[in-house]
């Protein structure tokens, strides 16, 4: 490996330190240094979405940042979504809505909704199409995804309710 | 019985028609058919099924044909 | 086999409701483990080297420089791979496929492979490696390709099916023909004829999940394959052939799978990766960029098809003639076959006649895509329909019912039908509120029907029963869609037992005997047949268990609702014994309680599906946006409804997309120039409305519960019926898939100017 950098972030609430080539993305520094392979690769370019995962908040293809990119931020994946033991209510209704075929593309559907969902409690059927569009599914024709995202914005609307 | 063959498969010159025979199972056609037409070797090399009465048969070949059954050979299909 | 495999109607507790998948969990939390999620102690790199050329010899490979950069631990060429595959001209191709020998045969035809210790020395590498090319004339549009003037591509090639016998080589593989009647005399009835001819675009399964394995060959010959595979057995097999392998000594695992729809039936670089691991003596993990899947894997044939039909003016169609020119890519293949035999057979057509040409171009080997070659002929014969329902002044919908197929129609490809759900499936659509929805200003409405077969095949499946009463289903079938919740059921149905208390696995091939893919909609069908039997093994092994345990003769236990009974009244004191009280004594009564299955499941039913599409023409633009889309399909028996709808909804948006935009664009320089899902667009989240959709079952009789395979048919209808509601909402028949905004402006443009 030559002109690697050592670089301390992140991830999913944990600190995390790796080494990586200057060249190599966060997608691969993710998969192969920090062992978090619900990061998909589908394309290397940032047109499938399947890699994505957020940076401080924001959502990012990881194939498009470099690994460097990630030094003093937040990372969170895939694996960063369910908390204490417990699935989110969006990865259960994934399950309970058969939003996912083969579950490739799942990773990066769940990370993009939970962006959406985490700034627009209740958004429309246009807008979660729209959040979701950098997103591909080659399996669902994305029906039962956007039903999916639809009941978990409400599920999540009650629970906040009772918790104010 | 009649064994019919659909157009797409060429015995000894000949598009599709059909061979006369006596045949228990799909095994005693493709039996006689190489028999009667070793060509019929490269067709099996390629592919064939079996249609019985409508249903079609791409492996069993011990499977039973009944005494008036519409038996037809059609080229082995795969599929995505 | 001792089982019934005939259809027999009957309630059921588990099948037919709808149960989360057993692997959704790991799905959602990222735990998956797909073809890229392996890795293996001293795992090495491997990288492809692909030709940028169309067609050219390769007149040298110097690998020297490459061989002394640090890291590089094997590089192969073709000389790697002898030939061992003993005149199979089949395996051959495939070989011949996966690296080039002597000639590369395409743009992205892979001619080098190296392994190294890390991604970018592997890339270095194929820098290194000097490629001295001669370029050769190439072709890649399939009529160009049947001219006489065509720079014919392998020289072996002689026309099979024509009489005489050419005694030239050309591109030309094969020329099919099908189909019964009087043509002529059929025509001489018609009030109206209809001619025309279409053109369909190559397209990619586009599965997100790239191809993506981990070889290890020992020196001994023993070797492992983790693979994201559509058929571990089948790549096994074909593996272990192309490389001399002993089939028992390759274990293969199928990995989960991100995708396949018939692309991942087909070996690409698996035979590359085992033979760069036989060179370095280590383990190799290769993983395809997209544009190596783009480049070198699997697309569809790309088509041009001239349909001829002609009708009474009460609508019954009385001939029907097609001539269907398929390219295969680079080898030889049937598709253009398979297109003859799905035609016209939908309808009942007294004179019909279907003539296919296998031609081969400069492109990748074509691979299976959901019902390989279906959609292509779908698309102009139910457009030429639609065009002959308007010319007679019939509506579309009463056009397909009034010369539908039913059970004892003669179907175009030779036999006779038996219970088909086609015309259940126009009558679905007829009644459907689908229709009776308003259409606003642009906006038209298409109806197209579709077909495809089911095929059956090689199965086994085991069941073990453990001693706290809960079973392991093994099973060879790659879950592709979610069959393994499926299977789950049916095992539950079975036993009697809840649907949780059943765990369905993938075996890896040391575990299980021989299963064929999961292709041509079978999974379920096959695998589920297979499920029932075993389960109805293990079950005449609990009634001897529990006949023991009470001291009777077997004769005298029934199985009922997950529970022995004890029949007769000398035995009425007896109190029932439930799997789980029977399994908790297996070890003092004999041994583990299993039950197995091999079959060959034979008798697989046909899949028919009619689809109703409403489209918006921006006429400006000439973009199409789809408004409303129905999908009408005969499952024969939907195990799992949810995972049927999902295989509805799928193959219908694959369809929509080639409808739409997706297509292999090639320069002048026969390189493909999409290589990347920016350029080659499938359908996105906001493209699109909710897919609604309809499950009919008319039972295959086949099948103890009537299954029919479901995976294929959808993706046959919707070129047809985003045209037909194009052709309605603009009055221009589009007759070039895919119907691209370009291509929909141009056909406006022509109308306007005509009026």
């Amino acid at each position: 490996m030559s002109n690697a950098t050592l670089v301390s972030t992140t991830v999913n609430g944990d600190p995390v330190q790796f080494a990586c080539p200057t060249d190599e993305s966060l997608m691969t520094a993710l998969r192969n240094r920090v062992g978090l392979t619900g990061v998909k690769e589908g394309c290397g370019t940032g047109d499938c979405g399947a890699c994505t995962v957020t940076v401080d908040g924001s959502l990012v293809c990881s194939c498009l940042v470099l690994g460097v990119e990630a030094e003093g931020r937040e990372v969170t994946t895939v694996e960063g979504l369910s908390q204490d033991g417990e699935l989110h209510v969006l990865q259960q209704k994934f399950i309970d809505h058969a939003a996912l075929q083969c579950g490739i593309c799942t990773p990066g559907f769940l990370v993009a909704a939970k962006t959406l969902l985490d700034r627009n409690p209740n958004p429309n059927e246009t807008e979660i199409r729209y959040a979701l569009a950098g997103n591909l599914c080659r399996c669902t024709g994305y029906d039962k995804i956007v039903r999916a995202v639809q009941d978990a914005a409400k599920d999540m609307r009650k629970a906040s309710k009772k918790r104010r | 019985m009649r064994v019919s063959l659909s157009s797409t498969f060429d015995l000894d010159g000949g598009l599709g028609g059909s061979v006369d025979m006596h045949a228990e199972t799909i095994a005693d056609i493709m039996a006689t058919l190489i028999d009667r037409y070793p060509s019929f070797q490269q067709l099996l090399d390629r592919g064939v099924a079996v249609s019985i009465n409508g249903q079609i048969y791409r492996d069993d070949w011990t499977q039973p044909i009944p005494a008036d059954a519409q038996v037809f050979l059609i080229p082995r299909i795969e599929g995505g | 086999m001792g089982h019934e495999q005939k259809y027999v109607d009957k309630k059921y507790e588990v099948v037919g409701t709808r149960f989360n998948r057993p692997d959704g969990i790991d799905k959602v939390t990222g735990k998956a483990r797909y073809g890229a999620d392996a890795s293996a102690p001293g795992q090495l790199v491997g990288r492809v080297l692909r030709s940028p050329h169309a067609h050219a010899s390769i007149v040298k490979i110097n690998t020297s420089k490459a061989e002394k950069l640090p890291g590089v631990k094997a590089i192969i060429t073709s000389a790697d791979l002898p030939d061992v595959t003993g005149g199979d001209q089949g395996l051959a191709d495939i070989l011949e496929n996966c690296m080039a020998r002597g000639r590369a045969l395409y743009d992205g035809h892979a001619v080098a492979a190296v392994a190294a210790v890390d991604e970018q020395t592997a890339a270095q590498a194929l820098k290194l490696i000097d490629v001295k090319y001669k370029k050769l004339p190439h072709v890649t549009d399939v009529d160009e390709a049947m001219c006489e003037s065509a720079p014919v591509i392998h020289d072996r090639i002689i026309t099979r099916g024509v009489e005489p016998k050419p005694t030239k080589p050309s591109n030309v593989a094969a020329r099919t023909q099908m189909g019964h009647g009087d043509i002529e005399a059929g025509f001489a009835e018609a009030d109206v004829v209809i001619e025309k001819s279409y053109k369909t675009e190559q397209t990619h399964q586009g599965y997100i999940e790239p191809h993506a394995c981990l070889a290890s060959v020992n020196p001994d010959g023993t070797a492992e394959l983790w693979v994201t595979t559509q058929g571990h057995f089948v790549f096994r097999n074909v593996c272990a052939s192309l490389l001399g392998l002993d089939i028992a000594k390759l274990k293969v695992t199928s990995s989960e799978i991100g995708g396949g729809f018939g692309g991942k039936t087909h070996v690409w670089v698996e035979p590359v990766a085992l033979a760069l691991s036989r060179k370095a003596n280590r383990p190799v993990k290769l993983v395809m960029g997209r544009d190596e899947v783009f480049r070198a894997t699997g697309p569809t044939s790309s088509t041009s098809i001239d349909v001829k039909m002609g009708a009474k003016k009460d609508g019954t169609i009385t001939a029907a003639v097609a001539e269907m020119r398929y390219q295969g890519g680079a080898f030889p293949g049937n598709w253009a076959m398979l297109g003859c035999m799905t035609a016209f057979a939908c309808y009942d057509i007294k004179n019909n006649q279907s003539i296919g040409w296998d031609v081969v171009v400069n492109r990748p080997k074509v691979a299976a895509y959901r019902a390989p070659s279906a959609p292509m002929a779908a698309f102009a014969v139910e457009s030429t329909i639609d065009e002959l329902a308007k010319e007679i002044g019939i509506a579309p919908i009463d056009m397909r019912l009034k010369n539908v197929a039913r059970e004892g129609t003669l179907a175009p490809y030779g036999p006779t039908y038996g219970p088909i759900g086609i015309e259940h499936t126009l009558k679905a659509v007829k009644d459907h509120p689908h229709m009776r929805a308003k259409l606003k200003k642009n906006q038209g409405r298409g109806v197209a029907c579709g077909f495809w077969f089911n095929i059956g095949g090689q199965t086994c499946t085991d069941l073990n029963i453990s001693v706290d009463g809960t079973v392991n289903l093994t099973l060879g079938t790659v879950d592709v869609g979610g069959s393994r919740s499926s299977m789950a059921m049916i095992a539950a149905e079975e036993l009697g037992i809840p649907y949780e208390q059943v765990r369905a696995n993938i075996a890896d091939t040391t575990s299980l005997g021989h299963n064929d893919m999961t292709e041509g909609s079978r999974g379920t069908f096959s695998s589920g047949m297979a499920t029932i039997f075993a389960a109805r093994d293990a079950i005449s092994v609990l009634k001897q268990r529990a006949a023991k345990m009470w001291g009777i003769t077997e004769e005298d236990v029934i199985w009922e609702n997950g529970q022995a009974l004890a029949t007769g009244d000398s035995h009425s004191n007896l109190p029932p014994l439930s799997l789980k009280e029977i399994a908790a004594k297996s070890g003092r009564t004999g041994g583990p309680i299993a039950g197995h299955n091999e079959v060959v499941a034979d008798g697989a039913g046909m899949g028919f599906a009619s689809h109703i599409c409403d489209v918006e023409v921006d006429p400006e633009t000439g973009r199409s946006t789809i408004v409303r889309y129905t999908v009408v399909q005969d499952a024969g028996k939907a195990i799992n409804p949810d995972y049927v709808e999902g295989q509805f909804q799928g193959g219908a948006t694959q369809g929509i997309g080639w409808a739409l935009n997706e297509e292999y664009i090639y320069g002048d320089d026969g390189c493909l120039q999409n290589a990347g899902f920016l350029d080659y667009r499938i359908p996105v989240c906001s493209d699109l409305p909710f897919i609604d959709t309809q499950i009919l079952e008319v039972p295959n009789p086949l099948h103890p519960y009537g299954v029919r395979g479901v995976g294929e048919t959808s993706i046959v209808p919707p070129l047809a019926a985003v045209g037909n509601a194009i052709a309605n909402a603009t009055g221009v028949r589009m007759t070039h898939a895919p119907m691209s905004p370009p291509r929909v402006l141009a056909g406006i443009d022509t109308l306007e100017h005509a009026s």
